[in-house]
């Protein structure tokens, strides 16, 4: 049970960041239920590549020719710099609909109809 | 030995190529913007070359594997790897080569289109570096033979996209439509990780052909194909989750909607991919084709009843766009429904995929095509209503008649290209089921019915007094718009050759699970 303490958090930032993004109103809030999804996956990544006392692939220090496989870590880490350029993205598209529309709320911003 | 060099890398450079001329492109855009121009295009015709040598030695060599930072390019299984494929590869197959052809042609001439189009405009070298991502990252989808790497080109492609349908930034609602498709697109491609890493959490693998070898149909695998399969539905705009197309299509420069069709099409391939080479024969063919096919049923006849009332000319092409997608989604749908009964797959299963192959071909170049006129007469008369809009056949004959072929070509009209790939679905999916061939004729009728209206608003009727001023296009445009209209006339009056040569092995490598597993691993 203790060691699926992760998997549920992982489970619990997943539905938060949904319902965020599905139940508010503000763009910026929006953007922070994307941000939670992302942290909700870079979660599970990690969650996945940890092993119990593993040993860090630094070839010059292990102490033995076993070593954890450090791709979960890369997949993150690679997660990480897209999700930073989504954000600022979003974020800089936000800028330019305030100064258009006067508001970052999604029900005022309709001007794409049908 | 050069020449030996670069055709063993050809599949990196194929990639390199656009990302290096993107990065670069606003350093020489200090030059001059004459300079930027030839950069970019000198860019995009290597780049196309690139890619035509490779599909060249696909065709005729078989499946090409590259493998990054191997002692040799094709050493997929190194000894020191533990058996299985460890560093990311590109395996171009057919598949690959055929969607590799699209992109490319298509982008040639959308540039071409582009750099006349688009040259009076501000912030070009930011254009015109997102445009050589895009183009980038629509190669890397297609080529890739990773798991992990089809994502990261895929968010590549998606905040491209972004970028440039919000590129008219003085108008608000352009950045509207972007951020609707990066909203969309952002929480696709989280769901596609999450899928990966279900995959990797379960057999330890990124690679497509390792994890097809050891794939079980386990619930967690089932999950990770939902995911998938919704992720990449969503960015190939089929119904349900189309909402985003019509917007983003009307809200891009022209030139842009049509590298857009190219973008979700190399979705689509993911799609594709997925469900044949990764799963194949291991998911519940009956059951998954049988979801494409409703979806693809659906799109056909959404987009095509939405399409009818528009009164704007780029979003009513956008919901054509969303219908010609189902086409597409029929045709293999019914192939992979098939896909374990041999018999049933020799008499009509490898005809229907080769109808939804073609129709992605035809609809790149036909859609493009319209897309290009689209624009061209935005940019003569200032506006995309069709209330006002007429008469301008009489100023722009040129325009109309590569409209006129496009819109005959999306109708399935003969001799145009469309004709030959829907008559292909048409005849198999109804040995499969007489209902969806008849659904699909009626949505073609309904297509010709609302291109026959938009025809006569724009072209047809006396010459209004607010057009005096309009004029034909500009050359580049008419030239980019011509080269498109010649392939579809080209694809149309001699089907045959197109089919036999490049799209029945396309087909055969999409079903042909082992050729792919063996040419990866074979090594081992």
């Amino acid at each position: 049970m203790f060691w699926n303490l992760p998997y549920i958090a992982v489970v619990l930032l997943t539905i938060i960041g949904i319902a965020t993004i599905l139940l508010k109103k503000n763009l910026i809030k929006m953007f922070l239920g994307v941000s939670i999804l992302t942290s909700a996956v870079n979660l599970f990544l990690i969650v996945l590549g940890y092993r119990d006392s593993g040993i860090a692939p630094i070839y010059t220090y292990a102490p033995s020719e076993l070593m954890v496989l450090p791709t979960p870590q890369a997949l993150c880490l690679t997660s990480i710099v897209i999700g930073v350029a989504t954000s600022a993205l979003m974020l800089s598209f936000a800028v330019v609909i305030y100064r258009y529309y006067g508001t970052v709320n999604v029900d005022e911003i309709r001007e794409l109809k049908e | 030995m050069t020449w030996e060099v670069i055709t063993s890398n050809l599949p990196a450079l194929l990639v390199a190529v656009p990302l290096f001329a993107a990065f670069l492109c606003p350093l020489v855009g200090r030059i001059s913007p004459g300079m930027r121009a030839s950069w970019v295009f000198g860019a995009m015709v290597l780049t196309a070359a690139i890619a035509y040598i490779l599909a060249f030695i696909v065709y005729s060599q078989g499946t090409v594997i590259y493998v990054f930072g191997a002692t040799t390019p094709d050493l997929s299984v190194p000894i020191d790897s533990g058996g299985i494929p460890i560093r990311i590869m590109f395996t171009v197959d057919a598949m690959s080569a055929l969607m590799e052809i699209i992109a490319v042609t298509v982008g040639l001439g959308v540039l071409l289109y582009s750099l006349s189009s688009d040259e009076r405009r501000s912030g070009l070298e930011n254009y015109y570096t997102i445009f050589l991502l895009m183009i980038a990252a629509v190669l890397g989808m297609v080529s890739t033979g990773d798991l992990f790497n089809f994502f990261v080109f895929l968010e590549i492609s998606s905040l491209a996209s972004a970028g440039l349908i919000a590129y008219r930034v003085e108008k608000g609602v352009a950045v509207e439509a972007g951020l609707k498709y990066l909203m969309v697109s952002t929480i696709a491609g989280i769901f596609f990780l999450f899928a990966i890493g279900i995959l990797y959490g379960q057999y330890n693998a990124l690679n497509m052909a390792i994890l097809a070898e050891r794939i079980q149909w386990t619930p967690l695998d089932k999950i990770a194909l939902v995911l998938m399969v919704a992720a990449l539905a969503t960015k190939c705009g089929s119904v349900p989750l189309h909402f985003w197309t019509p917007d983003a299509y009307s809200m891009a420069p022209a030139a842009v909607t049509a590298m857009l069709v190219v973008a979700s099409q190399a979705s689509l391939y993911g799609l594709f991919r997925i469900s044949f080479t990764l799963y194949g024969v291991a998911l519940s063919y009956v059951t998954i084709g049988w979801v494409i096919i409703i979806l693809g049923v659906l799109s056909m006849v959404v987009g095509v009843t939405m399409a009818i009332p528009q009164k704007d000319i780029k979003r009513l092409m956008a919901y054509h766009a969303v219908s010609q997608t189902g086409y597409m989604l029929l045709g293999v749908g019914v192939g992979l429904a098939v896909l374990g009964d041999q018999a049933l797959l020799n008499s009509y299963g490898y005809t229907a995929m080769e109808g939804g192959i073609f129709h992605i071909m035809n609809h790149a170049l036909y859609k493009g095509l319209l897309f290009l006129t689209a624009g061209a007469i935005i940019y003569r008369i200032g506006t995309s209503d069709l209330n006002r809009m007429g008469g301008l056949g009489h100023r722009m004959k040129y325009t109309m008649v590569f409209f006129m072929i496009g819109s005959l070509a999306i109708a399935g009209i003969p001799p145009f290209n469309g004709f030959a790939s829907k008559f292909l679905i048409y005849e198999s999916v109804f040995l499969f089921s007489p209902v969806l061939a008849i659904i699909a004729m009626v949505v073609s009728i309904l297509t010709l019915a609302s291109f026959v209206k938009v025809f006569h608003s724009v072209f047809m009727g006396p010459p209004l007094p607010e057009h005096d001023k309009v004029s034909e296009v500009p050359f580049p445009m008419l030239a980019a718009m011509g080269f498109l209209a010649i392939l579809v006339i080209i694809s149309g009056l001699f089907p045959q050759v197109f089919i036999q040569n490049l799209i029945v092995p396309a087909v055969h490598a999409l079903t042909n699970q082992a050729g792919y597993l063996g040419t990866v691993l074979g090594g081992a």
